[in-house]
């Protein structure tokens, strides 16, 4: 008994939980049976500890169609059209080998869309790394880019976007996420159940080998301690072969479009064991599987390898009999290794039982009910604690959003106080410090396969055309975001994610698209400690507020645990993704040539929230990039936004957006960094486009002979409306935008946003070369830009 | 008629459906023709399209000169029809010995997806034969493998033939005077890495992408 005591304590099996086994199988489990429970009840695979937080979560919806649980979730987009998204971590894997960890986690995420019979038609990236002033950060950074890029690039489906976050508690433990997004004709939905007695299960794929064994089990369990050698858990990390993924792809979606599967799953964490037990669970069925079928990697390899080994791409379909020929026709085609390797069978006294047999002709080596497996994992309510705020003292010129409790009325404010200080703000060099152009990232990215990318990466939400190959195209279009904002969500888990919500609805609508679905990956410490619990529970909390605020469903999410270095856990890192639908493609706004005139004149706006010239306690500095990265003041209250008028914007913004009679050049949100970030963003994008222009038309000039020189002429800049304040200018209040406007067309623009009651306030008038701030402070625009443009380059070239 | 234009697919090949749509945007017809077939008898010409032919774990190429549609390839150039490797196809076409020189590793050892400027240096193929000469065009490019080298003597038999179509007007991988694209001696096979495929369409930011498929199915 102590020996199996040490066994499944090292498998990470509690004694409750081994007594749980007992119970299920009325016998003490044999190892392979053993191995095949920790996996399936490891956190990664069950969410144990997430699970009972996670059902708070709206998932309803008249567009949804496949809501969590499932391989993806799946989405009704009209045109008997469908969306399938998901959004994953692959965090524990990049931290220890990131160019791998990486790779890897595209190609998991590529086979949860694809297994639903849809082409993954676009890629997200996410990534949160530590500063890069240490060369650890660098290489992380270097690697995590690397690995998605040779994947992503090979495997042929665009990385459309994402975002970059640096921060010292991602320094041991970057986390890597990664969303995908793919397109079916709604008929070919295909589900992960394998249904129908005496079908057959067909392993399609790549060998299965010694790599990753026991991987989601041991590495999405483990927090990082930079005394022990990573190198240890090296074995652990699979490769990817993004061309056996390649090949995956277009057999299986073959065999779909020919109807030839009755379902299919993808393998991921916990291997075939996952893979087979899900399958029959779903569909209340038992499955044989035989061992001596699998096509493996490596001799000698035993059959707790066999059932959890975690190599890549790997698909399991459940086919008819009738059918099996003509699949492994096609697999043969695309030089993909397929073995029938399983049998769907009827349950005994209505239990489907999951038997391995190594060889039908021996007693079977396993035998437990598929659902015990898949689906009983011992939920867990794990202690919560509120962490104790640390006394803060902040300047009494600035606002926190505690001097007055009339918004968030949060009592964890009074433990702050304020202090009179001189400070000595440099507005200018604290902007310059927030610049970062991503450019070094996703240029490594094929961004634009299958020429969907209408808005590429860098500028907000990626939109694309909503089209797929071997699917008809429309003229409607999608917009996708992932946005994350630790510091906010340090601060306040509730209302910080809340107002994350806010910000990438924010950025779905004003791409003219309206919200159809959010997807979340949740990034956060240990389970085990109670202030992490406390900040799970309040974040799960606040995305339903917002969810339901906004009534947009939740189809789907990820949660990933144990993110931790030296025992310190990161912010919490919820991560909300969402996709919008937009009508029609000729209706998105791109800055066209003509605007890049040096004679054009343009007023600025800022749209929604409080009069930007008030001292308004919603403009609170709490959990900004201004206050807490560039000067140290951590906590307070966050910025409150009015729940009706944001809820009226971002009803209304889309269609405003949408016509084109109202000057609206470009149109960006004030999230991270503020309004002076937002709008610096915009001149940088406006003068780089003109920039471009002219370079291509002075190229022209030169070879006609003339010596044009490539430089940028009338570079476009503003002069601020008088009297912003630093809370003003910093603040990152959401569910807000900027609105460049041409001066042509002022009045049509104020006059549909007053019929629709959107507030908004002048920000500023187009001006030469500087931004001019409250008549005092001149930002030189072109310096800003060469700054920009090194931001990130300097580091990593 | 319209012209038919077959499209080579390798197991990896993944730019086939966007050349497909180019192709008809222009009012072309097209046909994927599988690496494994070795019939063409139905095609006016053949464009070999971008992606990973055969994964490109070894080199660009150098697994895909081995299918069995290389040798179909190259006796169909035998009639002057016109042959276009774009991307990996430029790379597929040098490593099967059809085009001259290489296509190395880019100079900065990162994959690049940018736009660049390009000088059409020859419209004397039936790629580029509608554009202007010496007029610039905005294409992407996409490609780890893209920095075009060669020999002095290849270098200078290119240069005397007219074979440089296309040219980098700021090089971004350190090609060989910036070249871009290049044709063989009877003008017929041709070979660019950027791609004009993903240049047809205002929302795509060029149009200027479309004058050489236009070129193409004339």
């Amino acid at each position: 008994m102590t020996n199996k005591a040490e066994i499944y304590k090292s498998l990470g099996l509690t004694d409750d939980e081994y007594k749980l086994i007992i119970g299920h199988l009325n016998r003490e489990p044999n190892d392979l049976e053993l191995a095949m429970f920790s996996v399936m009840w490891s956190e990664h695979c069950s969410y144990k500890s997430s699970r009972i937080h996670l059902k708070r979560l709206p998932t309803q919806g008249e567009n949804v169609l496949v809501g969590p649980g499932e391989n993806a979730g799946v989405i009704d987009v009209g045109d008997n059209l469908a969306i399938a998204l998901r959004i994953e971590s692959h965090n524990h894997p990049s931290a220890i080998e990131p160019t791998q960890g990486a790779a890897t986690g595209a190609g998991g995420i590529l086979r949860d869309i694809f297994t639903m019979g849809a082409r993954p038609i676009a890629l997200m990236d996410p990534l949160y790394v530590g500063p890069l002033n240490q060369p650890r950060h660098r290489w992380h950074l270097e690697g995590i880019v690397r690995g998605i890029s040779n994947y992503g690039n090979s495997v042929g489906v665009p990385t459309v976007g994402g975002e970059i976050h640096f921060d010292g508690c991602y320094s041991g433990n970057p986390l890597v996420n990664v969303a995908c997004v793919g397109v079916l004709e709604k008929d070919k939905l295909v589900l992960g159940q394998a249904s129908g007695i005496g079908n057959r299960a067909i392993l399609l794929g790549s060998t299965t080998g010694r790599d990753g064994i026991g991987g989601v089990s041991v590495l999405a369990s483990a927090s990082f301690d930079t005394d022990s050698s990573d190198t240890e858990k090296l074995p652990s990390v699979q490769v990817g072969d993004p061309y056996e993924e390649k090949r995956l792809i277009e057999a299986c979606l073959e065999l779909i479009q020919k109807n030839l599967a009755v379902g299919i799953q993808d393998l991921g964490g916990a291997g075939l064991t996952c893979a087979t037990s899900e399958t029959a669970a779903r569909a209340n069925l038992g499955m044989d599987v035989d061992i001596s079928k699998v096509h493996l990697r490596e001799t000698d390899m035993t059959p707790i390898e066999i059932m959890t080994s975690e190599s890549q791409e790997r698909m399991l379909a459940i086919v008819t009999e009738d059918n099996m020929d003509e699949v492994l026709k096609i697999a043969g085609k695309w030089e993909i290794t397929a073995s029938v390797i399983g049998v769907v069978t009827a349950p005994i006294d209505s239990v489907g039982y999951l038997r391995i047999f190594d060889g039908y002709n021996n007693e079977p080596i396993a035998v437990t009910p598929a659902k015990s497996l898949a689906d009983e994992a011992p939920l867990y309510d794990r202690p919560k604690s509120e962490p104790k705020v640390q006394e803060v003292v902040f300047p009494s010129e600035l606002n926190f959003g505690i001097l007055n409790d009339q918004y968030g009325g949060n009592d964890r404010a009074e433990k702050s106080t304020g202090k009179n200080s001189n400070l000595n703000i440099d507005i200018k060099s604290d902007l310059f410090n927030m610049l970062l152009k991503p450019e070094w990232i996703f240029k490594q990215y094929d961004h634009q396969l299958f020429l969907n990318t209408i808005v590429s990466p860098g500028n907000g939400a990626a939109v694309l055309r909503l089209a797929a190959p071997g699917i008809k195209k429309t003229d409607k279009a999608i917009s996708l975001t992932t946005d994350g904002n630790p510091k906010w969500c340090a601060v306040d888990p509730y209302w910080g994610t809340y107002l994350t919500a806010v910000e990438a609805l924010t950025n779905i609508t004003i791409t003219g698209s309206v919200p159809q679905a959010i997807i979340n990956c949740l990034n956060f410490g240990s389970p085990e400690n109670p202030e992490v619990m406390w900040q799970f529970s309040q974040s799960i909390d606040g995305l339903k507020a917002a969810c339901e605020d906004f009534n947009v469903p939740v189809v789907g999410g990820n949660v990933s645990f144990y993110n931790s270095t030296d025992n310190i856990d990161i912010d919490p890192t919820p991560v909300i993704g969402a996709i919008g639908l937009h009508p029609n493609i000729s209706k998105i706004v791109k800055i066209s040539d003509e605007l890049l005139d040096d004679n054009k004149e343009f007023e600025f706006y800022v749209v929604n929230g409080p009069d930007i010239l008030l001292q308004d306690k919603a403009f609170s500095l709490s959990g900004s990039i201004w206050a807490t990265q560039l000067h140290g003041y951590n906590g307070g209250v966050l910025p409150t936004i009015d729940t009706n008028e944001t809820k009226n914007f971002l009803k209304n913004i889309a269609e405003i957006v949408r016509n084109p009679d109202l000057g609206i050049v470009q149109i960006e949100d004030i999230s991270q960094g503020g309004l002076l970030l937002a709008l610096a963003e915009m001149l940088i994008r406006f003068n780089e486009l003109k920039s471009s222009k002219q370079q291509l038309l002075s190229d022209l000039q030169r070879i006609d002979g003339s010596t044009a020189e490539l430089k940028l002429d009338g570079i476009l800049g503003v002069r601020l409306v008088e009297t912003l304040s630093i809370n003003s200018l910093f603040s990152e209040l959401p569910g807000r935008a900027i609105v460049q406007v041409t001066k042509d067309n002022l009045q049509s623009f104020e006059d549909a946003l007053k019929l629709n009651s959107v507030r908004y306030y002048p920000l500023g008038s187009s001006e030469s070369d500087k931004i001019i701030i409250n008549n005092e402070i001149n930002v030189d625009v072109k310096e800003m830009i060469e700054h920009y443009r090194n931001s990130l380059s300097d580091y990593m070239s | 008629m319209p012209k038919t234009v077959g499209i080579v697919v390798f197991p990896g090949t993944n730019c086939e459906f966007d050349v497909a749509e180019a192709v008809e945007k222009v009012g072309g017809k097209y046909k994927f023709i599988f690496h494994s077939q070795t019939d063409l008898t139905d095609v006016d010409s053949i464009v070999i399209a971008g992606g990973f032919a055969h994964g490109d774990y070894l080199r660009p190429g150098a697994i895909a000169r081995f299918s069995p549609i290389i040798e179909a390839v190259e006796q169909f150039a035998q009639s002057q029809k016109a042959v276009v490797g774009i991307c990996n196809g430029f790379q597929v076409l040098t490593e099967a010995g059809l085009l001259p020189g290489a296509l190395q590793k880019n100079a900065g050892l990162t994959f690049l997806c940018q736009p660049t400027v390009l000088n059409v240096t020859s419209t004397n193929t039936p790629f580029t034969s509608k554009l202007k000469l010496n007029s610039k065009v905005k294409l992407y490019i996409n490609h780890f493998s893209g920095n075009y080298t060669c020999d002095d003597q290849t270098l200078n038999e290119l240069k005397k033939n007219d074979q440089i179509i296309l040219t980098y007007e700021n090089n971004p991988n350190g090609s060989t005077e910036n070249i871009a694209g290049i044709c063989n001696e009877n003008r017929n096979i041709i070979g660019l890495m950027p791609h004009p495929e993903r240049a047809i369409s205002d929302f795509l930011d060029s149009r200027d992408g479309l004058d050489f498929f236009n070129s193409l199915i004339q």
